[in-house]
């Protein structure tokens, strides 16, 4: 199927996109958290 | 061992609560069943064949930016008016608009795959792919303009301006379709009384749309709670700054 190369590209653009931006995001959270005591983040 | 893990003793916990944890698993398990139904189940369309199967990233990815930079234009309009002015909204609007923007990005992509299948070309200047990459360079503006600096009420505020502006984008870019002799197809579900589709076709275009909103729920309170860590760090940077000028000064 020549089709198969585009399609499967797009859900893998759109996978490997969010978890990017996912990944990135706990990554700087984490760093900044080292910076910032517990008892300021009012979400814990 | 970490500041983190030694106040906390779970370094997972600096933005997750329960609440996320769990939706982040049904987030995971949701994509599962949406890439499942949308690459093995769900039937090729009588026109499009096979392509139809990158419209369940697509339309959702559309919609959820859509929604995303909704979202920043009601909290930018909150944070402007006095009774609940809060940095709160400034970044509630900073975050959507950065998930914006990516599945902006993602649903540029994959409406260009779509084309080369259907249209025969990545990519053509029609009056739907124009103003959508013209929406996509806006908040792309629109997040360069949050980090030129300046105090965060500062920012909140220039931001908040730029985005109530950004949002009167959205319904050119919806209505360019009806407004212009387009390439793109009308709307097939949303404001159609009269929907032809399969069955299966159209609850998985749904389950779609419900898999990125949940999707978006899941990055926008890790993301703003990282732009409020980011602050406060800030902050602190800022405040001992000031108390080593003053003790060289002193």
């Amino acid at each position: 199927m020549d089709d198969l190369g585009f399609i499967v590209g797009s859900y893998a653009v759109t996978l490997v996109a969010v978890g990017l931006f996912a990944w990135s995001v706990v990554r700087r959270s984490r760093r900044l958290a080292e910076q910032v005591p517990p008892e300021d983040r009012p979400w814990t | 061992m970490t500041a983190s893990t030694a106040t906390t003793g779970r370094p997972d916990r600096v933005t997750g609560t329960p609440f996320t944890r769990a939706l982040g698993i049904v987030t995971l398990v949701g994509v599962l069943w949406l890439s499942w139904f949308g690459l093995f189940v769900t039937p090729a369309d009588v026109n499009q064949g096979e392509s139809v199967r990158i419209m369940y990233a697509h339309v959702p990815g559309a919609w959820l930016a859509y929604l995303a930079f909704v979202v920043t234009g009601i909290s930018s309009a909150a944070y402007l008016w006095r009774r609940t002015r809060s940095l709160t909204w400034d970044r509630i609007a900073g975050a959507s608009a950065e998930i914006g923007v990516l599945f902006m990005g993602i649903s540029l992509v994959t409406g260009s795959l779509w084309g080369r299948l259907t249209w025969g070309t990545f990519w053509t200047w029609d009056a739907r792919l124009t103003t959508t990459a013209f929406l996509f360079v806006t908040y792309v503006g629109y997040l360069a303009v949050r980090n030129l600096g300046g105090s965060h009420h500062q920012r909140a505020r220039r931001s908040a301006v730029l985005a109530l502006l950004a949002v009167l984008e959205i319904p050119l870019v919806h209505f360019s379709v009806e407004l212009w002799n387009s390439l793109h197809q009308e709307a097939s579900v949303a404001g159609n009384t009269d929907v032809t589709m399969d069955g299966l076709m159209l609850f998985t275009l749904f389950l779609g749309v419900i898999v990125f909103t949940l999707m978006y729920v899941w990055l926008l309170l890790h993301r703003q709670r990282a732009l409020a860590l980011q602050d406060l760090v800030d902050d602190t940077g800022l405040d001992l700054a000031i108390a080593a000028r003053r003790a060289e000064v002193g």
